[in-house]
């Protein structure tokens, strides 16, 4: 899904296959006037939260609702920032450790609103798209529980 | 009307969505009706403080609001996506 809102091109992506960070961010570059790019890369990890060591992660999501509710929280974003290109790719399905999850890459022509922008797309990601991890060990499996504070940052946007 | 289930919440129910014939006006009513159906329901909507609803797409934090011309409605636990 994508479309551009005052010259800023958003594409959201939500898929099974891996992404490649470099052609992403290649992609980008050839817009000319950007001048800063942030990019963040979330990664599948053993918590340490469990005595045993974490078999895979398996993401579920609400196919149909997904990408537009990613696509409202990079909306937002560029009202709030100035921003030539945002670009969010979220994987779904079964993963594992070291496994890339979600790329959010930002950019502008300055820093400053490439870095903001990203962080609060991936602060919305959090709780605001729907997607559920359940996280499965040798023995056993569980849901992954959102945390409270993950909800609270939010009011600091 | 189409409801969906995702995670834990369609692991207490069994499916992940079913199309169902229903009378009720909001999602509070469409509850109640549900727990009304079968035990599962009961179960599946004990905590309803961890329940988050989207209808037609949208996430809605009133149960009240209106369900009548909604094509489907969603209910899960909070997200935990990122």
């Amino acid at each position: 899904m994508h479309q551009t809102i005052e010259k800023c091109y958003i594409s959201v992506n939500v898929q099974k296959a891996d992404f490649d960070i470099n052609s992403e961010i290649k992609t980008i570059k050839s817009n000319k006037i950007i001048g800063g790019i942030a990019n963040f890369t979330g990664v599948v990890r053993n918590s340490g939260v469990e005595k045993e060591e974490l078999v895979s992660l398996e993401l579920e999501h609400y196919p149909g609702m997904t990408e537009k509710a990613i696509m409202l929280i990079c909306e937002d974003a560029q009202k709030r920032w100035n921003l030539n290109s945002i670009r969010v790719i979220h994987r779904v399905g079964r993963l594992f450790t070291g496994d890339n999850i979600v790329l959010v890459i930002t950019a502008s022509a300055h820093r400053k609103e490439a870095f903001n922008s990203a962080e609060f797309i991936m602060d919305f990601l959090k709780s605001r798209a729907p997607i559920w991890k359940k996280e499965h060990y040798e023995t056993h499996s569980s849901w992954v529980k959102n945390k409270e504070v993950d909800e609270l940052i939010l009011n600091d946007w | 009307m189409k409801i969906l289930y995702f995670s834990w919440l369609r692991e207490k129910i069994g499916v992940p969505y079913e199309e169902l014939e229903v009378r009720s006006e909001t999602v509070n009513d469409l509850i109640n009706e549900l727990i009304k159906n079968d035990h599962k329901y009961e179960l599946a909507f004990e905590d309803i403080k961890s329940i988050r609803v989207a209808v037609d797409h949208k996430i809605i934090q009133d149960f009240n609001v209106s369900i009548k011309n909604a094509r489907e409605v969603a209910f899960f636990p909070p997200m935990t996506g990122g």
